[in-house]
C-alpha cells in the first residue's frame, strides 16, 4: 500500500512536470523541467525497483540531455513562438491513440504478478544460474555483460553511428558562421 | 471485470500511458523544433517506466545477490532483463536525441528559425521561385 502510495504521489509529479512542459514558452525552463522530469522518473524507477536504470536514468536523461539541449539553445533560440494551428485535432490524436493503448493494456497480467509470461521465462533462467556460471551480485550486469553482450555491441554501433552523425551535421558550423554571405546560404536570407 | 483489483493492478499502465500521451501531444501540437524533442523524450521516458513496471514482482527486491553469494531462496527478486533492455534503450535514446540536436542546429542555421510554420513557409516560397524560374527556362509565361 505504501508503494501504491509513493507511486501515485510521483506520478502526479510527473503529470505536472508535463503539463508545465506543455504550457510554457521559455525553452530555457522547458529543457530544466525535462530534466526534472528525468529525475522524478529516476524516483520512480527505484520504486519499481531498477536500481540500474534509474542510475543511468539520472546521469544521461537529467545529465548529458539537458546539456546537450543547453548548448542546442545557445546556438538557436530560447522563446517558443505561440502555433496557430488549433489544438484540436492533435487532441483527438492523441486520444484515440490513448484509448487503444488502454484498451491494449485491458488484457495484461496485473502489476507485480509473479506469474506473468515475462516472470517465468528466460529471466528466472538467468536468475537461477547465474550465481554458479558468472558469480557476480548484480545479476543486471551479468546479463549485460554475459549473457546478453551482443545487445551491447549493437549499442555501441548505435552510439558511434549517431557520433559520426552528429559531427559531420555540426563540423564547419564556425567557419560557416564566419563568413555568413556563403553561396549556400545567400538564397535564403 | 472492473474490479477494485483490476483497477489497482491496471492503474500503473494506465498512468504511463497518460504520460506517454503527453509527450506524443507535445510532438503532434507544438510548433518549436526542440520542445518537440523534449515530447520525444518525454514519451520515450514515459515507455521506459511502462517496461520497467512490467518486471516488478509484488514482495520482489532490486536483483542484486548478497556480496558473499550466500542467496536466501526465500528472497524474490524482480525480472532483471527489462532493466538490461532498458538500459540498452536510454543510452540509444541519448545518441537519437543528440542527432536530432544537431539536426536542428543546421536547420536553424539554414533557416534562421526553429518554428515549424516559418520553415514551411520558407519551404514553400523556396519551391515556388525555383519553379517560376523553371517556368521562364521552358519558356513559360513566367
Amino acid at each position: 500500500m505504501v508503494e501504491m502510495f509513493v507511486d501515485i504521489t510521483l506520478f502526479v509529479m510527473l503529470v505536472a512536470t508535463a503539463i508545465a512542459i506543455v504550457r510554457m514558452r521559455q525553452l530555457f525552463g522547458v529543457v530544466m523541467m525535462a530534466g526534472v522530469f528525468s529525475l522524478l522518473s529516476a524516483m520512480l524507477l527505484v520504486a519499481l525497483d531498477a536500481v540500474d536504470v534509474a542510475f543511468t536514468e539520472a546521469a544521461v536523461g537529467a545529465g548529458i540531455s539537458t546539456v546537450l539541449m543547453l548548448s542546442t539553445l545557445t546556438l538557436t533560440s530560447r522563446i517558443e513562438i505561440p502555433a496557430t494551428r488549433s489544438p484540436l485535432i492533435p487532441l483527438l490524436v492523441v486520444t484515440v491513440t490513448g484509448a487503444a493503448i488502454i484498451y491494449g493494456t485491458l488484457d495484461m497480467p496485473s502489476f507485480g504478478d509473479p506469474n506473468a509470461p515475462a516472470q517465468v521465462g528466460v529471466a528466472a533462467q538467468y536468475l537461477a544460474q547465474s550465481p554458479e556460471e558468472i558469480g557476480i551480485p548484480n545479476v543486471v550486469t551479468v546479463i549485460l555483460a554475459g549473457y546478453r553482450s551482443f545487445d551491447t555491441l549493437g549499442e555501441v554501433a548505435v552510439v558511434f553511428t549517431a557520433g559520426v552523425g552528429v559531427l559531420m551535421l555540426i563540423s564547419g558550423l564556425r567557419r560557416r558562421r564566419r563568413k555568413p554571405d556563403n553561396e549556400s546560404r545567400g538564397k535564403t536570407s | 471485470m472492473f474490479d477494485v483489483d483490476f483497477i489497482l493492478g491496471h492503474l500503473n499502465y494506465w498512468l504511463f500511458t497518460v504520460l506517454m500521451m503527453t509527450g506524443l501531444y507535445i510532438v503532434v501540437a507544438k510548433g518549436n523544433l526542440i520542445k518537440k524533442i523534449v515530447g520525444l523524450n518525454l514519451f520515450q521516458t514515459a515507455v521506459f517506466m511502462f517496461y520497467i513496471s512490467l518486471s516488478k514482482v509484488t514482495g520482489g527486491t532490486a536483483p542484486i545477490f548478497p556480496v558473499d553469494m550466500k542467496i536466501d531462496p526465500t528472497v524474490v527478486y524482480s525480472n532483471p532483463l527489462p532493466h538490461v533492455l532498458i538500459l540498452t534503450a536510454i543510452v540509444v535514446g541519448i545518441s537519437t536525441t543528440s542527432l536530432a540536436l544537431a539536426l536542428v542546429v543546421r536547420i536553424s542555421e539554414e533557416f534562421g528559425t526553429i518554428e515549424e510554420d516559418e520553415i514551411l513557409a520558407i519551404t514553400t516560397e523556396l519551391s515556388h521561385l525555383e519553379n517560376k524560374e523553371l517556368g521562364e527556362a521552358m519558356g513559360g509565361r513566367g
